[in-house]
């Protein structure tokens, strides 16, 4: 008989939690390689694909095997060495189960770095110890800060190749040093490591007598990920009305309910709700889900909610508890990540898409625009081009109901799209809300 | 105190709702497909979860090579039937007479031959977004698939321009004539298909547990004997105690040694595996690039 490896075989009821993460860095800093790297010395690899990996090292490199091509599933990848497009990995220790965003460095694939970042606990910024911070890392390092990634690991490679130097660890982290105030990181870690040789990635170094700290997936499993999700204030954006016409069972003859994902906060059985945009306030009558009513529901489960009145309410509305209210505007600011190879420009109009509703914005003015080399906002630049960060505002066709990023990644943000091409052209963080709902009824009062 | 926790599968469940809904959502005419094997065993509970107490909001779509094991066929029309779903199939050999597919002498699975099977169907019905069980951690290409995976009018994916996705906010537009393909389980693993299975108890065809079989050694691995391609005189063939760890083409399905007889015997057999699911497909062989060139194409 065989006996488990990890506990989740034999006992799927103890709770083992995901980490999120995704490497980033520039080209030729050994992303792909650190992966397969982290994969390979962690005993992720199979047999099967150990076998691949030889056959093409046979055939293209001169015997070498080459751990990138683990993650590279794309033949312009391969051919060209680079990474394209984000490629998920997934491994499990006994401690975690862990779900890899291998994302691009290629400047011109920044909103597939975007993409992978987005969902991401934890964000790796890759470093080549010759070369040191460059341009990339920063727009990296500031992407992470702005997505608001918790937290950070800058893992200064190929340190085999500057002879394992305490001085050039010390210089480069000197350097993230400097600018990394300036951004909301609450949590950097510093490795010195050699993703080809494997010092530092599972186990501990010889070469690194000078370094305290833990190997890099010593820290991913044992690093606290705090709840990303917000369970104050009660958000949920309606994403469809359940409502069987020809049930096959008659006590659902009369069903009405509303299906979505809880965006926020908690929901319990007999709560008042307030309605958006309807503005109606009605009670929970019944938390529905497939495995049978339950008495309270949180942030971020799917569940389907009864309620008391027959009100005005279909995908895109959004239901609230009657605390830690939204806010509500037309006018809407916020930081954006441009990834569109035509410009961003004052009066153009868009489609942006935030929770569950999708409403028509015209863009008002550009802010400002993140300097990657001082991380400093420019102020009225005439535009926001490919990967460009900025600030903007934007006036909407409808009032949207939202939070500030910084206080609900899911009600916080938004995407913007081009009309008549549909391409997703911007990826949006809402600036925190000037003025919450304004209860009108006396039934509104809190 | 209380803790707001969910576990693994309790998070890989309420994403693949949300995707589910989205799709209701924002598409006019979705289908799910369904092959009866255990990815879209998993993909139709969350389905359930997703819509019930309202009836499915999509029929299931089911692409039949005509070399499918019958037990899956048979497990596909009983558990459509069950859920009183509409259940749609389109087989490649119809394909094939009307002159939609062309077989090339010798090929082995008739995968490729799907993808126009496939194609067909959804411009007979007319289908806006077809749901799928694929799985990320299947095969490196797959790797770099989307949630939301835009097809253009040929039905072509093009793996080096796909749609940003952020956060959970799916950009599911389309112009007349393309199309979505949606892969909610794609940060689903082998091991969670089955934990998930267990946790909620539902049923797999047979041929996934330990049974008595017929197999012939062919390129490393042991296939089930089948009249299509019967073995040589010079061919090893065995009477094996086997099971599937992934299930195609019978041409090209790998069986498994295993005494595996229960999903818990499965889990633990996985645990201490050291080849990949698609290990034992014949198909993925082909070169390196056989899975991205197929996508590409068109398939699922």
């Amino acid at each position: 008989m065989f006996t488990p490896l990890m506990p989740s075989a034999s006992s799927a009821t103890v709770p083992i939690d995901i980490l999120r993460f995704n490497t980033c860095g520039s080209v030729d800093d050994g992303k792909s390689t650190l992966i397969g790297r982290l994969l390979f010395d962690s005993k992720s690899i199979m047999e099967d694909q150990l076998a691949a990996l030889e056959r093409s090292a046979d055939i293209t490199g001169n015997g070498q095997i080459n751990l990138a091509n683990l993650t590279d599933g794309l033949r312009a990848e391969r051919e060209q060495g680079i990474t394209i497009d984000v490629a998920y990995r997934y491994f499990a220790t006994p401690r975690r189960k862990f779900i890899i965003a291998d994302t691009p460095g290629h400047i011109q694939y920044t909103r597939n770095m975007v993409t992978g970042a987005s969902s991401a606990n934890l964000s790796i910024v890759l470093i080549d110890a010759r070369t040191g911070v460059i341009e990339q890392s920063r727009r990296h390092t500031a992407l992470a800060g702005l997505l608001r990634i918790p937290h950070l690991v800058v893992a200064i490679n190929k340190m085999d190749l500057v002879g394992w130097s305490e001085a050039r660890f010390n210089e480069i982290r000197a350097e993230f040093e400097e600018f990394l105030p300036r951004l909301d990181i609450q949590d950097v870690k510093f490795i010195p490591l050699s993703a080809l040789n494997g010092d530092n990635v599972v186990e501990r170094s010889p070469h690194t007598p000078w370094y305290a700290g833990p190997p890099l997936l010593d820290h991913l499993e044992s690093v606290h990920i705090a709840s990303d999700w917000n369970l104050n204030g009660f958000r949920f954006p309606v994403q469809w009305v359940n409502r069987p016409h020809n049930p096959t069972n008659q006590t659902f003859h009369d069903f009405r309910g509303v299906s979505g994902q809880i965006a926020g906060g908690i929901v319990r059985t007999g709560q008042k709700l307030i309605a958006l945009p309807a503005g109606v306030v009605t009670n929970v009558r019944q938390i529905w889900t497939y495995d049978g009513p339950v008495a309270e529901a949180f942030c971020p489960q799917s569940v389907t909610l009864v309620l008391d009145h027959d009100i005005d309410i279909s995908r895109g509305s959004m239901l609230v508890g009657t605390d830690h209210l939204p806010g509500t505007s037309r006018n809407l600011q916020a930081e954006i990540c441009w990834m569109h190879p035509v410009a961003l420009r004052r009066g153009k109009k868009y489609l942006l898409k935030h929770t569950t509703q999708t409403v028509p914005v015209v863009v008002t003015e550009i802010l400002h625009k993140l300097n990657i080399a001082t991380l400093d906002p420019e102020p009225e630049p005439a535009e926001l081009a490919m990967n460009d960060l900025g600030g903007i505002r934007l006036h909407a066709a409808q009032p949207l109901y939202f939070d500030g990023y910084t206080t609900n990644r899911l009600t916080g943000s938004f995407i913007l799209i081009e009309p008549g091409t549909n391409a997703t052209v911007a990826a949006g963080l809402l600036a925190p809300p000037s003025e919450v709902i304004k209860p009108e009824f006396g039934d509104y009062a809190i | 105190m209380k803790s707001y926790h969910l576990d693994h599968l309790q998070h890989l469940e309420t994403e693949a709702i949300h995707i589910l809904r989205e799709v209701a959502g924002e598409f006019e005419r979705p289908a799910l497909l369904f092959s009866g094997g255990k990815d879209s065993i998993c993909l139709l509970r969350l389905a359930e979860k997703a819509f019930r107490p309202s009836d499915l909001p999509t029929p299931l779509l089911n692409i039949d090579t005509g070399h499918h094991f019958p037990e899956l066929n048979e497990f596909r029309d009983q558990r459509a039937q069950q859920l009183g779903a509409k259940l749609i199939i389109r087989t490649v050999e119809a394909a094939i007479a009307q002159g939609l597919a062309q077989p090339v002498p010798g090929e082995i699975s008739r995968n490729r031959l799907q993808i126009p099977t496939l194609l067909a169907a959804i411009e007979e019905f007319r289908f806006d977004c077809c749901i799928g069980g694929a799985r990320r951690d299947e095969e490196k290409v797959r790797a770099k698939e989307r949630f939301f995976s835009f097809r253009d009018r040929f039905g072509q994916w093009d793996p080096k321009n796909q749609r940003p996705e952020i956060w959970n906010l799916y950009n599911g537009r389309l112009n007349p004539g393309e199309n979505m393909r949606v892969f909610p389980l794609s940060n689903w693993t082998e091991m969670d298909v089955w934990e998930y299975i267990q946790r909620e108890q539902l049923a797999v065809p047979s041929i996934y547990f330990s049974h008595q079989r017929a197999c012939v050694r062919r390129s490393g691995q042991w296939l089930p004997v089948n009249q299509l391609t019967p073995p040589t005189a010079r061919e090893e063939v065995g009477n094996l105690v086997v099971r599937v760890r992934t299930i195609g083409d019978i041409m090209s399905t790998g069986c498994v040694e295993s005494t595996a007889t229960t999903v818990a015997d499965i889990i633990t057999e996985i645990a201490a595996a050291r080849i990949t699911e698609r290990g034992s497909r014949a198909d993925d062989k082909t070169s390196e690039a056989a899975m991205e060139d197929r996508k590409k194409a068109g398939y699922f």
